[in-house]
């Protein structure tokens, strides 16, 4: 078991024959990922990687069936590409473009969620189920396959958590990189319900930072509603306020959004909190060993 | 990316929110022929940084004659200008904006901002006009009121009634300016991808009509591309000349207070970088995100930029090597030592695909002061060490 994506998962990729999406295509495909086809308009019945290569989402979901969508167009197009990919029917859309403007994405959320489809990052690694299904960018070959969930704002911290917890002898069921942005599709709190209700999944580790209050709706809903062991590693404890670390969403405005208010709050919610993300792996152990 | 109070306004004008009158000045004489053309008795002098607080912090003066416009232009221009938003080593003034004095009888707060819980853009607004915002919300929260207005179907009435009853405002004629106010400014925040408006104070005048007396505004830079007339705005004066050179070069570079230089792929990891070793008993003096492409070439561009510092005393490369296998990333390093002289400890932990082999490079090239670590924790505590002489 795993969430959201598996090894018989269908998956199109928009922006298919570009730099970035043949290079990731391929890698994903060399992963075992089932990728049947893409997208890119005006190409159309042309073959990449020996798939098929349609105009339209709506002509490669109603020709393959496709349930899921790895998005790789250019920023200003992101919004257009996802809300294509709600209309077709499209279940699932994984978007790792970096630097979609923010009223787009308000906009193409909005649409998405109307039309029930799920959305992944922007600007993230993708998700993961691990020796099964890539749909992203990250290195493969360092998710082995176990019992821990992974969900993670930043894409380095995804790998450097899911390494730990493998070289602690543990394993990933899945990793979603929900992404850095001001709006983001996928949260913590869907994924942590998911989690729960993984029956594979024996513990969570949730890797924050700084802005916004996603991590304090998590802590509550932990609280409430998540009896499996949950480690977290908030990231930007030492950042200035008023400055954006890299990420668009990773800022402190004024005093709201500081590491130590979300670290507090998922101390109080019963969550395992490290200070380093270097301490991952052991914590995951300590909890599991419990 | 942020603008002036001068820029903002201007703006504002095209949309049809009320400002006072303005010009803007470069020297103390075009500042006396701004306020003869504006006419009238009394002008303001305002030092034009991107800053709040600038009155408190003595950069905007009233002026009574021409002569004092002058006085004033000339002590505000080419002064440092120290705010509590500012820092310690404050901003030079580099323009003043000249405008009409105004008839104050209130003075309110209106905002627009994301609101990133509710993913829609909220207009906050409040009684306590010419107040820091964010002392209001944290000691009289009561007296802030936000509304949200989902784009999808624009600012309508019932978010202007919510507006003007929640700020007590009960004459009709003044709701409908407030209205109309309110309105014109949510369409300046959509159209323009603007990340932040704040007038504060917006001020009623004796005449019962609504003006932005300041105005802030801040844009979303993945939206810049298709803003060309905001971009032309940019003031590079008002942004740290290291972090903009470090944008050019692809790198996301802050400068902070610590000793420890770091060098790291991926915004999340370069943050934990820093709180890890802030734990282990070190200060970081940057964050440096060098992003997906850690070549030789990008990381020249990162020594040069961390040792710009001098305070830096060990630089720690901390990189999680992905699809980027790590072999070839030692060697980049191993090059930009060449390109540039380190004269501080490097430690370099590499992980991820084909880290041994990267490890096995850096130990067969031997330089003196490059330090290899296994992991995160033991790069952080190498770098301490280093940091600390020992």
């Amino acid at each position: 078991m795993s969430i959201l994506v598996n090894k018989d998962t269908k998956v199109i990729v928009q922006g298919f024959t570009g730099k970035e999406g043949s290079f990731h295509a391929e890698q994903c495909l060399a992963y075992g990922t089932k990728i049947v086809g893409g997208v890119t308009p005006n190409k159309g019945g042309q073959e990449h990687l020996g798939l098929p290569v349609f105009n339209t989402v709506k002509d490669a979901v109603d020709t393959t069936g496709a349930t899921v969508s790895m998005i790789f167009v250019p920023p200003a197009f992101v919004a257009d590409a996802v809300m294509e990919a709600a209309a077709a029917g499209i279940t699932l859309a994984v978007v790792i473009t970096e630097g979609a403007p923010v009223r787009d994405m308000q906009a193409a959320k909005a649409f998405a969620v109307k039309h029930g489809m799920m959305t992944i990052g922007p600007n993230c690694p993708g998700v993961i189920t691990a020796e099964e299904c890539k749909i992203g960018i990250m290195p493969g070959s360092i998710f082995k396959k176990g019992h821990v969930g992974l969900i993670s704002k930043s894409g380095t911290l995804t790998y450097e958590g899911a390494n730990q917890v493998c070289r602690e002898g543990f394993g990933i069921t899945t990793a979603v990189g929900i992404g850095g942005d001001p709006i983001i599709g996928l949260s913590y709190k869907q994924l942590l319900k998911m989690f729960q209700e993984d029956d594979d999944t024996h513990a969570i580790v949730m890797i924050g930072e700084i802005g916004g209050d996603l991590e304090i709706q998590a802590a509550h809903y932990i609280k409430e509603h998540i009896t499996k062991p949950v480690v977290a590693f908030i990231a930007g404890q030492t950042a200035p306020a008023g400055k954006r670390m890299g990420h668009a969403g990773a800022i402190i405005s004024g005093s709201a959004g500081t590491a130590k208010e979300k670290m507090e709050a998922l101390e109080a919610a019963g969550v395992r909190v490290v200070v380093s993300p270097a301490e991952i792996g052991k914590a995951v152990k300590e909890v599991l060993s419990k | 990316m942020n603008i002036h109070e001068y820029q903002a306004k201007q703006i504002f004008a095209k949309y049809g929110v009320p400002t006072p009158r303005g010009i803007i000045a470069n020297t103390p004489e075009e500042a006396v022929a701004n306020a003869q053309e504006l006419g009238g008795k009394i002008w303001v002098v305002k030092a034009q940084i991107h800053a709040g607080g600038r009155g408190l912090g003595g950069g905007v003066k009233l002026a009574r004659s021409m002569d004092e416009v002058k006085q004033l232009a000339s002590e505000i221009l080419g002064m440092t200008l120290v705010t509590h938003q500012t820092g310690p080593e404050g901003k030079l003034v580099q323009k003043v904006y000249i405008e009409e004095g105004a008839d104050i009888v209130d003075e309110l707060y209106l905002g627009v901002v994301l609101d990133r819980a509710k993913e829609m853009p909220v207009i906050m607004a409040s009684t306590e006009g010419g107040m820091d915002i964010e002392t209001v919300a944290h000691n009289t929260p009561e007296k802030i009121i936000k509304i949200a207005v989902d784009p999808s179907i624009g600012f309508q009435g019932f978010h202007g009634r919510e507006l003007v009853f929640g700020l007590g405002i009960t004459d009709p004629q003044e709701q409908n300016k407030l209205i109309k106010f309110a309105k014109a400014l949510y369409q300046v925040y959509m159209d323009n991808d603007a990340e932040m408006i704040e007038i504060n104070p917006l001020i009623k005048t004796g005449s019962g009509d609504f003006m932005a007396l300041d105005g802030k505004m801040g844009f979303d830079d993945s939206a810049l591309g298709r803003h060309p007339d905001i971009e032309a705005m940019r003031d590079i004066s008002e942004e740290d000349a290291d972090e903009r050179e470090a944008g050019q070069y692809g790198l996301s570079y802050i400068s902070l207070d610590g000793e420890i230089g770091c060098m790291v792929n991926g915004a999340g990891l370069a943050m934990g970088t820093m709180d890890t070793i802030n734990y282990m008993g070190g200060t970081p003096a940057n964050f440096l995100d060098v992003g997906g492409k850690a070549n030789a070439e990008t990381v020249a561009k990162g020594f040069e930029i961390i040792l710009k510092n001098p305070k830096v005393k060990a630089i720690f490369v901390n990189i999680f090597g992905g699809i980027v296998r790590c072999d070839r990333i030692a060697n980049g390093i191993l090059e930009a030592t060449k390109l540039v002289h380190v004269h501080v400890p490097v430690i370099v932990r590499l992980d991820g695909t084909n880290a041994p082999e990267a490890a096995e490079i850096l130990r067969n090239a031997n330089i003196p002061n490059v330090i290899a670590a296994t992991d995160l924790a033991d790069g952080a505590a190498k770098a301490v060490a280093a940091a600390k002489g020992e």
